[in-house]
């Protein structure tokens, strides 16, 4: 940042905030069309060639309808949570490495900023069903905290051993570490635990679990509509397309690959996990809760502790 | 504290109880279940069902209907295997004015339930599925085939009777309508190939090898055999308890003792011993299905005249009886007293799916929400049958 002209690097963030969107909106037309080719069905393909307009479309019906706030419940926070989720997401873009060059922000605690950004989104999913005041939304709350305090330690546990590596907090500096090999293939664990960590992270199926609609109707965001429902249904996307670019950037080398580095390595590293998302989801059932919390504490965490261990030993003596 | 409707008082609780209404709304009560819940956290320390939303008054709307409109009527209580309903009451009515019933009619009555079994559990598998997955989860994708399968048998139903779901072809003393001909028993055999084959390939495999799967049914919702005795559940419900009953070798109707099957049983009474009766019945079902292709005798389809005649029957006066089949569901049965008329006096009818709901209480209390949901699911209750 430093350096650059104020002009240039505006340009950059309002780029690189376009791109992320504008995946985070076509991942919803990419799940209906994989989840129809999983299924042997055709899915929306109407609207524009291929049904690529049918995200707009969307946005606009879900922009044009009525809000509906139901009288019981906390209007302050009601009002704000759709918010918190979308900055916390939109936020963390601006630490993604993309390329070499074409990052916005590479403070030296990247990491821990980020997983401080990155931890709003529970934080909106718990305040959303409180806010609501029905009894549907605050089990989907109740649960959302479960997962809360189940996904996150073997998650900070995963990047302690990517940041062991590494051997820096900058994001830049972990991608740069992966220069010759990527964490993925060096700290095997870490990635699995990291990946499992993850989908609860996004609140994806099989961890859907504050959202569960054959359970909870609609979870936290049962008493939602309009465009306040439209902001977690984005910002539940952005936060797969942001998670993917994540895993990419922790695990897979970032722009490093085969052949000329560059972003477009970025780019397909990060595409095929969105797409990775979406398979799991539409194979997988839900899992419960405290199925989720059972193995989060019996088996990710100690294995991530181990795994820490083995690294910095390996760092000491190797 | 003040009722909450349906009779019942909620008492106070020590602790922290919370009271939770589920349904009639609830996107996954297959149907127009109503459950009140007092959870404690999300564990279920009682539940009450509430059922009624859907009550017809058929039992009493018969009195009003002589002996060829009711069978129709009755199609509509357990709509996933209409022909299930009609084929207790007239074999009863064929008990009590004894009937001779046609050689040929036995069979395509026999291979008509079997279809309906067919599709009967693929929507059970299927629905079954989305109380896992969810709505919008990977359920669906199970739903999605279990239901691609089901739009082939209805489709062969339709050429069959000319209507999806309520066929209505069984009548006193035979069937209405005979087998289209040999391009429909082609196609009924390449479906029941297909059915095999989606069993084998599809459903076994993914039950060993999905973790996820077996970690939400394997010993949840357990149901003992004496449990399962006392509350007189039936069909797949009481055979996943390991109990080898099924109305169709207990008590042959049809050509059911014409035609090698296996009673499908299995030991572990939880959802997922329920799930594996009702995928390895689709084997059997297949089974007899192929049999009576091969087998069926020439002759006419009634012993009475055809629909397009219906001729007034009438049964002898104070007659009591009771027929029963095995639908998909469990055991169905028809118990009808006539008074010398047209019409019946009385009719009661036995419905599997009120049986199989009554004993949810006992296997929820200590489960949490969503095995509730999955459990209610491996009950495979019909709402239609169950309020009537």
């Amino acid at each position: 940042m430093s350096g650059q002209p104020l002009l240039i690097f505006a340009a950059k963030a309002v780029g690189i905030l376009a791109v992320v969107l504008t995946a985070a909106t076509y991942a919803t037309w990419a799940e209906r069309r994989v989840a129809a080719w999983i299924q042997d069905r055709i899915g929306p393909n109407k609207t524009g060639p291929f049904g690529l307009l049918q995200p707009i479309a969307d946005v606009l019906k879900l922009f044009f309808k009525e809000e509906i706030v139901p009288s019981p419940v906390d209007p302050l926070l009601h009002f704000i949570t759709p918010g918190i989720i979308m900055t916390g997401v939109i936020a963390a873009t601006a630490l993604i490495p993309f390329a070499e060059n074409l990052t916005l922000a590479d403070p030296p605690v990247g990491v821990l900023l980020l997983l401080g950004i990155s931890a709003l989104s529970g934080y909106s999913v718990i305040l959303a069903g409180m806010a609501s005041r029905t009894k549907y939304s605050l089990l989907g709350s109740l649960r959302a905290a479960a997962q809360v305090v189940s996904y996150e330690i073997p998650m900070a546990l995963a990047i302690a051993s990517v940041v062991l590596m590494a051997g820096s907090l900058s994001l830049v500096d972990i991608v740069k570490a992966q220069s010759h090999l990527p964490f993925a293939i060096t700290q095997p664990i870490a990635f699995i635990i990291y990946l499992i960590a993850v989908f609860a992270e996004t609140n994806r199926a099989p961890f859907d679990l504050p959202e569960a609609e054959s359970e909870l109707v609609g979870g936290y965001h049962t008493e939602y509509s309009s465009m306040r429902f439209a902001w977690f249904f984005a910002g539940e996307y952005a936060h797969v397309v942001i998670a993917s670019a994540l895993i990419t950037t922790f695990f897979l080398g970032g722009w490093y690959g085969p052949g000329p580095d560059g972003v477009w390595w970025f780019a397909i590293k990060t595409l095929f996990f969105v797409y990775f998302f979406l398979w799991v989801r539409w194979t997988y059932p839900r899992t419960r809760y405290d199925q989720l919390m059972k193995f989060a504490w019996k088996v990710l965490i100690p294995l991530g502790l181990l795994n820490i261990l083995i690294t910095a030993l390996i760092k000491i003596w190797g | 504290m003040a009722g909450i409707g349906a009779g019942f008082e909620v008492e106070h609780q020590e602790g922290d109880v919370l009271i939770l209404n589920m349904g009639p709304q609830h996107p996954s009560t297959h149907g127009v279940l109503r459950l009140i819940l007092k959870i404690s956290g999300e564990k279920i320390v009682d539940c009450q069902p509430d059922i009624g939303f859907l009550h017809r008054g058929v039992e009493k709307l018969t009195e009003s209907l002589n002996y060829v409109q009711i069978p129709p009527i009755l199609e509509r209580n357990d709509y996933l295997s209409p022909m299930s309903n009609a084929l207790a009451f007239v074999l009863a009515l064929e008990k009590a004015g004894e009937v001779e019933v046609a050689e040929r009619a036995k069979w395509i009555r026999t291979l008509f339930a079997e279809l309906s079994r067919i599709g009967s559990h693929m929507v059970a598998i299927g629905t079954y599925s989305l109380d896992l997955g969810g709505a919008l989860g990977g359920g669906t994708s199970m739903f999605m085939q279990t239901f691609e399968i089901r739009e082939k048998v209805l489709a062969l139903m339709e050429e069959f009777t000319g209507t999806r779901f309520h066929v209505n072809l069984v009548q006193v003393g035979g069937v209405r309508y005979d087998i289209p001909g040999a391009e429909w028993v082609k196609k009924t055999r390449k479906l029941a190939d297909e059915v095999d084959r989606w069993v084998f390939d599809n459903l076994l495999p993914m039950m060993e090898a999905s973790p996820v799967f077996r970690a939400r049914t394997k010993g949840v919702g357990y149901l003992s055999p004496e449990m399962a005795k006392l509350y007189g559940v039936s069909g797949p419900v009481i055979r996943g308890s390991g109990i080898a009953y099924d109305v169709r070798k207990a008590e042959p109707y049809d050509a059911y003792d014409k035609v090698e099957f296996d009673v499908v049983v299995e030991e572990g009474g939880d959802n997922y011993s329920r799930w594996m009766v009702r995928g390895r019945e689709l084997l059997e079902s297949t089974k007899i299905i192929r049999q009576v292709l091969d087998g069926i005798p020439t002759g006419p389809i009634a012993s009475r005249p055809p629909v397009k005649a219906p001729v007034a029957f009438k049964l002898p006066k104070d007659k009591e009886v009771y027929a029963r089949v095995e639908s998909p569901r469990g055991e169905m049965g028809a118990f009808v007293v006539s008074d010398g008329t047209t019409k019946p006096y009385r009719v009661k009818l036995r419905s599997p799916s009120f049986s199989n709901l009554s004993v949810l209480p006992h296997l929820v209390r200590g489960l949490t929400i969503p095995d509730l949901i999955a459990t209610l699911g491996s009950l495979d209750p019909v709402f239609g049958d169950v309020d009537r």
